[in-house]
């Protein structure tokens, strides 16, 4: 094991996809996930990472360039944010059910308009059910370890589909955190080279993304969903190997401070390390809270999450997308839904904020607490709140 | 494909659906579903090979055999070949009866 670093942790992607060894990277660049395949085609240049780069002309043509040369067998990285994600969204959907194992970071931003280049969940929202695992990750630690665990799920012969990991745009890509690397020899014996079922060779060619007729189509959804459904065990035994490895462990759903707890936040992404905080000081303040996070996205860890949270009487759900004429917010929408059968569940409260990177100071944690506790009391709550917004 | 499509279960299907016996395409028969068929008038034909170039599917066969065909001035002309049309690729859209100079072609209604 390596000291601790300094690195930027846009950088430190970089540098885990270089230990990864991928083959292809094809980008285009888009604030905020910009440093990212900046520093690799630095590495691609300086002949530190032997991989081919493509410059794509937009990110419709970058993802479709990542399903040719991973279906040609290739281990293939790229990233992309807001927008460029939406651009993509067509290729998305046809790069998972081809179960093609591409690795992509996504760099939470907003999805305009009006235009904004800061951080919310809009982006993945948008293209939750297109069939990728998707991982979602609190710091620049995780983000370096999860991208390299992303390529050994995602290769996996019982696997073999594409995996986004999800950093918060700013609020981790463009900050400077300290991390452990990893040296290239425990890379090497964690990451097997890429070897696909099927690959695009004239010796023996196959059809890739033929032509479905309706007799057969649903069939081909069911294959995918299971094969999506059953990663979950596939990435549970990637983390576990992982975890012996380097000391550190992850799991799909994580909890902080829940042993006596009688109220849970669940976060995503990057408000997991601020929940944290917030459980701290109001413990100190005698307030016995504790913190769920969710890592696993997709495919949705539900048994997890119901151990987990059904344990507890009141679940402030904190997330930050505001589903237009919805119901609520997608991640409370799934933990409702997953509990939907129970008898006894508990008070599930959910709050949208920090929308386009609105800053949520710990306060802010403060006061979601009392306006979910006392609209429980009052048997008024919501079906969500849209936090601190001006009336 | 070793079945018809509707009988595979998604358990059956490879990895991705990836199509993975090149050429089976010929096992998809496009002229099932045509609702009409060209018929030829072989003592009108010329054996030009208008409707054989002009086929959009290549679902004109050139087959051998022998027709006698009586000219206006009553001579007899001998044919070693006519034209028929597969009709498992035939759609039907009947651009060979369009395209034909002697009108030899009729396109009929197909009845099951």
């Amino acid at each position: 094991m390596t000291n601790r670093i300094g690195m930027e942790v846009s950088l430190m992607v970089s540098e885990a996809v270089k230990l990864a060894n991928v083959d292809v990277i094809a980008a285009y660049p888009i604030t905020p996930q910009t440093h990212i395949v900046e520093h690799l085609s630095e590495l691609v240049a300086d002949g530190e990472l032997d991989a081919e780069y493509i410059c794509v002309e937009s990110e419709h043509s970058a993802m479709s360039a990542c399903a040719g040369s991973s279906a040609a067998g290739a281990r293939t990285y790229t990233a992309t944010a807001s927008q460029g994600l939406q651009l993509m969204s067509e290729i998305l959907y046809a790069v998972a059910p081809m179960r093609l194992p591409v690795v992509m970071t996504v760099a939470n931003r907003t999805v305009s308009a009006p235009l904004t280049i800061w951080n919310d969940h809009s982006d993945i929202m948008a293209n939750r059910d297109c069939g990728w695992i998707m991982i979602f990750v609190e710091n620049g630690q995780e983000d370096f370890d999860q991208t390299i665990c992303a390529f050994r799920i995602a290769e996996d012969r019982r696997v073999l589909l594409p995996v986004i990991v999800n950093m918060d745009g700013f609020i981790l890509s463009h900050v400077i955190e300290p991390f452990e690397p990893v040296d290239q020899k425990t890379v090497d014996s964690f990451l097997p080279p890429f070897d696909p079922i099927y690959t695009m060779h004239p010796d023996r060619p196959v059809t890739m993304g033929a032509f479905t007729m309706p007799e057969i189509f649903t069939e081909t959804k069911m294959a995918h969903d299971v094969a999506l459904r059953e990663s979950e065990a596939v990435i549970k035994e990637v983390w576990e190997e992982w975890g012996k490895l380097t000391g550190r462990h992850y799991t799909a759903v994580e909890e902080y401070m829940t042993d006596d707890a009688a109220t849970v936040f669940v976060t995503i992404g990057s408000f997991s390390e601020l929940g944290m905080e917030v459980v701290d000081a109001m413990r100190q303040k005698g307030v016995k809270v504790g913190l769920v996070k969710i890592r696993l996205f997709r495919p949705f860890p539900t048994e997890d999450i119901l151990s987990a949270l059904t344990k507890f009487k009141n679940v402030l759900v904190i997330e930050r997308f505001l589903a237009l004429g919805g119901v609520c917010g997608p991640l409370a929408e799934q933990i409702k839904a997953a509990m939907y059968k129970l008898k006894d569940t508990p008070n599930i409260v959910d709050f949208v904020c920090g929308l386009s990177g609105r800053d949520v100071p710990p306060e802010e944690f403060f006061g979601m607490y009392e306006t979910a506790i006392n609209a429980i009391k009052d048997g008024t709550v919501k079906e969500f709140y849209l936090w601190g917004v001006r009336e | 494909m070793a079945k018809p499509m509707d009988q595979y279960t998604w358990k059956d299907l490879t990895v991705g659906n990836v199509v993975d016996e090149p050429g089976n395409s010929i096992e998809y028969h496009t002229g099932d579903w045509k609702s009409q068929r060209p018929q030829w008038n072989q003592e009108k034909c010329i054996r030009c090979g208008v409707c054989w170039n002009f086929c959009p599917d290549n679902a004109i066969e050139k087959r051998a055999g022998e027709f006698i065909v009586t000219a206006k001035d009553g001579r007899k002309i001998k044919y070693d070949h006519y034209f028929v049309a597969d009709l498992e690729y035939c759609k039907g859209c009947g651009i060979c009866a369009h395209e034909c100079i002697t009108g030899c072609i009729e396109m009929i209604e197909e009845v099951d």
